[in-house]
């Protein structure tokens, strides 16, 4: 039998949001099914694999135990805040340059793992890194190249704004660099 | 008992000298050989670049649509009930109370779905919910569909289903012993699901003659493949009697077939499409329960039902690595050659088949290479047990033998006083060659995996220079790119591809291929576009949509890249010759002057004459019509002349090489792994960052099932461990430092060369990691997982039996400490 709703006042992605939903509800579900915001994955639904991570003001947050409720009066950033009118977040672009993508499940959480990483420490060590997404579990790729996207957006993020625009499509035939396990494609920014 | 004795005969004259080794490109022409090595143009444009994904943004946004994803106007959410019991015959289910339920719309039982089916068509024993009986804990029951989760949970809960329980068999060789009570009534031998002996040459007379022999026991525990995308799908049945499944599945043609057949509904009139993946490995391979359910409470509710499992059902419908019980037997020449393997291996297969007949020929099939073995004998035995039923992880099959086959090998390899990587290299079959089992090896970079691990790891240098507690470990390895047994058998192509070209310069590429994290779509794209000389965001794919796509057999067997690569060659060189020719009339040149690269075409004579790749195409519109094109693949005619021959037999296989670096606290017993370096043999790379990126995950895979993994139930069938809290898989904090590095041996079928990647460096980490221990303090650990209290225990043994832990050699030939 559904349950009864109440409202929340949410802010998502910098936006304010009134959102009807029943008490007991975590802000996973609110998310995924109250606002579409289905780039926050579950796996687990139960605080184990991290897909479901968010920015709560700033920091990483497992949105499948958190209630909606105590969202309120928080700021929830979900991947999807990550894209502004100005293109990709840095991380974005080196998560896909780096090939750090393989089933992409974990990504958005890990993606928002790595930025309160960064936010939090612009020049963290591969360490720091390893540490930070400690929480977030990946079945595909062994981390390695996860570990090289971050500190591609490290390197990058201290030369540059945060959430500068998208670099756009990589010309497929310019600068290949030598296969050997390094780091990827290079930075195209202007 | 089906496999027949004496496959072959036994070799005659001295041990056969290591295998013709002359250039893989000039040998072996298949009959249906598509296109080789070459690249379509001058050289390779997009081939071997290290691109980025063409799914990649969407994953990294957001917006990639994965199964869970997908809402549908007034979809109900569905729920399975599964057995508390672990082996039970269901005498009564009653579901009216749960019918009543408000906001519940549909209940379904087994009795509405009672066709049988199974992956393989020849051992067809699941019903989509149990009927009569139940096989494990877990085993569906009933499902309902209601307005919420909740709500269709409070349902499950007022459905009655009298149980009469039975004795559980959870223990492989108690179940073989109890033939008379079985799992599956009817099963033909007692518990037994197949049962295969093969013998090629002369393994007794071998092993008597040689100068070492080794037999041990060996036991490989079941793990779960863990994807972090739950099973789920959504079905809908359309108005005008469509039924659409989207499902979180890896094979979209089987569960095609098998829908159509369990719930009597024409082909034509289903649609099976696969979204996004989030990670499969082997687990989303089977047709499952909710797939079924979906589909029938959509049709039965007139509404669209979706099935999300929970993290603890998806460890109980399971379908991991099967639990092997395995005795060895190899014996070796005082300089270094094997002479002969002969294994008995006991496969725990859990309640249903899955794909278990092919596991038990793999357990034995693909243990031939990379390594020459003269005389070999198998027999492997698979059981049903009242646990989770086992099907295909990465590396089916051959994951456990290799482990033992390769830790055995170390132990031949002390014995004769021989360092790990030399004995390997002494028993390198060679590239042009067949195995002792009659199957064809053509391309072969084995010995350059090993020389590659070798150096990274700096294994002359550094072995046996470690300090106390360290050590270097070595194996190798071989797998499938995919096999020519088809489970079902036709005549038709196992891949296709179809392309449309459009005015505007863009290419649309159909492909049945399931992209499952792995890239396939990305592949597809990257050789169209070498094809076509086009940039590679003016392909688009679209793909494992069964009424847009042709057909392709799924992802397994490490097929895509080899097969799905030769149909997209295929179709796309016949419309670049379109192009050619097209082109070559308007400007008067003959068509193979005409080339096409990086979105234009020109002459390669004159090159200040060029059109772009769209006013290519409206040339070659114009002289031919509506452009398209289609193509495909199929494996020529492979495998050894006797029954199960053609099992493991592959167009081409793959190889790895592994070295692991081990630091073993003997206070604690935890093994620390600081390096795994990997080196494969994948053919080509096309994709670089693809197959760095399948080297990487195969190694942290292995690695987790060595110390972290383990898939077990309890005495009462209860799983030990159904969460991602408890069921470890590596985090970032727990993992090596991969070292991945790509062996390039240009395969003369492979779509320009390339073979698999994704399966087969999984293989040597398990054994490298357990020969690397076996350096570090002197014990041979036997039973996986290398938990700190099997480690304690093998040290104790080993200072019981007086073996010294230095490295000194006297006390190395001491009796072994055993593992566990």
């Amino acid at each position: 039998m559904p349950s009864k709703l109440h409202v929340l006042p949410l802010r998502v992605n910098g936006e304010a949001l009134d959102v009807a939903a029943p008490a007991h509800w975590t802000l996973l579900e609110v998310l995924r099914y109250r606002l579409g915001l289905t780039g926050s994955k579950q796996g687990c639904d139960k605080g184990d694999c991290g897909a479901c991570t968010v920015l709560f003001d700033g920091r990483a947050r497992l949105s499948c135990i958190t209630l909606a409720g105590d969202a309120v009066g928080h700021e929830v950033v979900t991947i999807e805040g990550l894209v502004t009118a100005q293109g990709l977040d840095l991380l974005q672009r080196t998560f896909d340059e780096a090939g750090a993508l393989q089933c992409g499940f974990c990504q958005p959480g890990m993606i928002l793992a790595a930025r309160a990483c960064l936010d939090r420490d612009p020049g963290a060590t591969r360490e720091q890194v390893k540490e930070a997404l400690a929480s977030n579990l990946c079945r595909c790729t062994g981390y390695t190249k996860i570990f090289e996207a971050v500190e591609m957006a490290a390197r990058e993020g201290r030369t540059a704004q945060r959430g500068g625009p998208c670099a756009g499509p990589v010309p497929p035939l310019k600068d290949p660099v030598a296969s050997g396990g390094g780091a990827g494609a290079p930075d195209r920014r202007p | 008992m089906s496999g027949a004795r004496g496959g072959r005969k036994p070799p005659t004259g001295p041990p056969r000298m290591p295998a013709d080794r002359t250039d893989p490109l000039t040998h072996v022409r298949s009959p249906n050989r598509v296109f080789g090595p070459q690249p379509p143009g001058e050289r390779f444009e997009v081939i071997g670049r290290r691109m980025k994904k063409v799914d990649a943004a969407g994953k990294a946004t957001g917006e990639a649509v994965y199964t869970d994803d997908i809402v549908l106007p007034g979809m109900l959410h569905g729920k399975t009930l599964r057995s508390p019991h672990a082996h039970a015959r269901i005498r009564r289910i009653d579901t009216s109370r749960a019918e009543r339920l408000e906001g519940v719309f549909g209940v379904v039982t087994g009795a509405e779905m009672p066709v049988k089916f199974g992956v393989i068509p020849w051992t067809p024993d699941e019903t989509a919910l149990a009927i009569d009986k139940v096989r494990f804990v877990g085993d569906p029951v009933a499902a309902v569909a209601a307005v919420d989760e909740e709500t269709a949970l409070a349902a499950l809960e007022l459905i009655e289903v009298d149980y009469e329980p039975l004795p559980a068999l959870l223990d492989p060789e108690e179940s073989l012993r109890r033939g008379d009570l079985q799992i599956h009534e009817g099963n033909k031998h007692g518990n037994v699901t197949k049962e295969v002996l093969l013998e090629f040459g002369d393994v007794a007379g071998a092993l008597a003659a040689s100068d070492f022999v080794v037999e041990d026991d060996y036991f490989f525990h079941g793990t779960a493949h863990a994807p972090i995308e739950t099973h789920v799908a959504v079905a809908r049945w359309g108005a005008d009697d469509v039924l659409t499944l989207w499902s979180a599945t890896q094979i979209p043609h089987y569960v095609h077939r098998e829908l159509a057949r369990v719930l009597d509904l024409p082909a034509p009139r289903i649609r099976v499409i696969q979204p996004h993946l989030g990670g499969a490995f082997g687990g989303k391979s089977d047709p499952f329960s909710l797939e079924f359910c979906a589909c029938k409470l959509a049709m039965k509710t007139r509404r669209p039902v979706k099935f999300l499992y929970t993290r603890e059902e998806e460890f109980y419908v399971h379908r991991g690595r099967h639990p092997m019980k395995m005795h060895l037997k190899s014996g070796l020449t005082r300089d270094g050659r094997i002479t002969a393997v002969d294994s008995r291996i006991l496969i725990d297969g859990g309640a249903y088949s899955s794909f278990g007949l092919v596991t038990t020929y793999y357990a034995g099939q693909l243990l031939t290479g990379p390594h020459d073995i003269p005389h070999y004998r198998f027999h492997s035995t698979r059981v049903f047990t009242n646990k989770p039923p086992c099907g295909p992880k990465r590396g089916h099959g051959s994951v456990q033998p290799r482990f033992a086959l390769e830790v055995q090998l170390d132990r031949l390899a002390e014995l004769a006083g021989i360092d790990p990587i030399e004995v390997r290299r002494r028993n390198f079959q060679g590239a042009n060659t067949t195995t002792v089992n009659g199957q064809r090896v053509t391309s072969n970079a084995f010995d350059k995996c090993l020389d590659r691990v070798e150096e990274a790891s700096g294994w002359k240098a550094r072995r046996g220079r470690l300090g106390r507690g360290r050590g270097l470990g070595v194996a190798g390895s071989m797998y499938i790119s995919g096999t020519n047994y088809c489970v079902y058998p036709n005549d038709m192509p196992q891949a296709g591809i179809q392309i449309k070209v459009d005015r505007s310069g863009l290419v649309t590429v159909f492909s049945g291929a399931s992209d499952i994290g792995q890239g396939s779509n990305s592949v597809v794209a990257y050789i169209v576009a070498e094809e076509l000389g086009m940039r590679v965001e003016d392909v688009r794919v679209i793909a494992a949509d069964s009424d847009l796509c042709p057909v392709d057999l799924g992802a397994y067997s490490s097929r895509i890249t080899f097969m799905v690569g030769n149909a997209a060659i295929h179709a796309a060189r016949k419309l670049r010759e379109q192009v050619q020719a097209a082109v070559g009339a308007a400007w008067g040149v003959p068509p193979r002057q005409v080339a096409l690269a990086g979105g234009f075409v020109f002459d390669l004579e004159d090159r200040s004459r060029v059109l772009s790749s769209a006013q290519a195409f409206q040339l070659a519109e114009a002289k031919f019509e509506t452009l398209g094109a289609t193509g495909s693949y199929n494996t020529p005619n492979l495998g050894g002349d006797y029954r199960g021959g053609t099992i493991g037999a592959s167009p081409a296989y793959s190889f790895t090489a592994c070295v692991a670096e081990v630091e073993v606290d003997e206070e604690t017993g935890e093994v620390k792994v600081p390096h795994v370096w990997t080196a494969h043999d994948c053919g080509r790379a096309l994709a670089p960052v693809l197959v760095e990126g399948q080297i990487e995950g195969s190694a942290y895979m292995g690695f987790g099932e060595v110390f972290l993994e383990d898939h077990d139930v309890d005495e009462r069938g209860l799983h030990r461990r159904p969460s991602l809290l408890d069921y470890t898989i590596p985090t970032s904090l727990d993992c090596p430092e991969f070292h991945a590095a790509i062996v390039e041996s240009l395969d003369p079928e492979g779509p320009y060369g390339a073979k698999e990647a994704g399966e087969g460096p999984l293989h040597p980490t398990i054994p490298a990691i357990a020969n690397a221990i076996h350096d570090a303090c002197g014990i041979w650990l036997t039973k996986l997982p290398f938990t700190p209290a099997r480690v304690l225990k093998a040290l104790q043994e080993r200072a019981r039996s007086g073996a010294a832990s230095d490295r000194d050699g006297a006390a190395r030939r001491g009796p072994p400490a055993r593992g566990g």
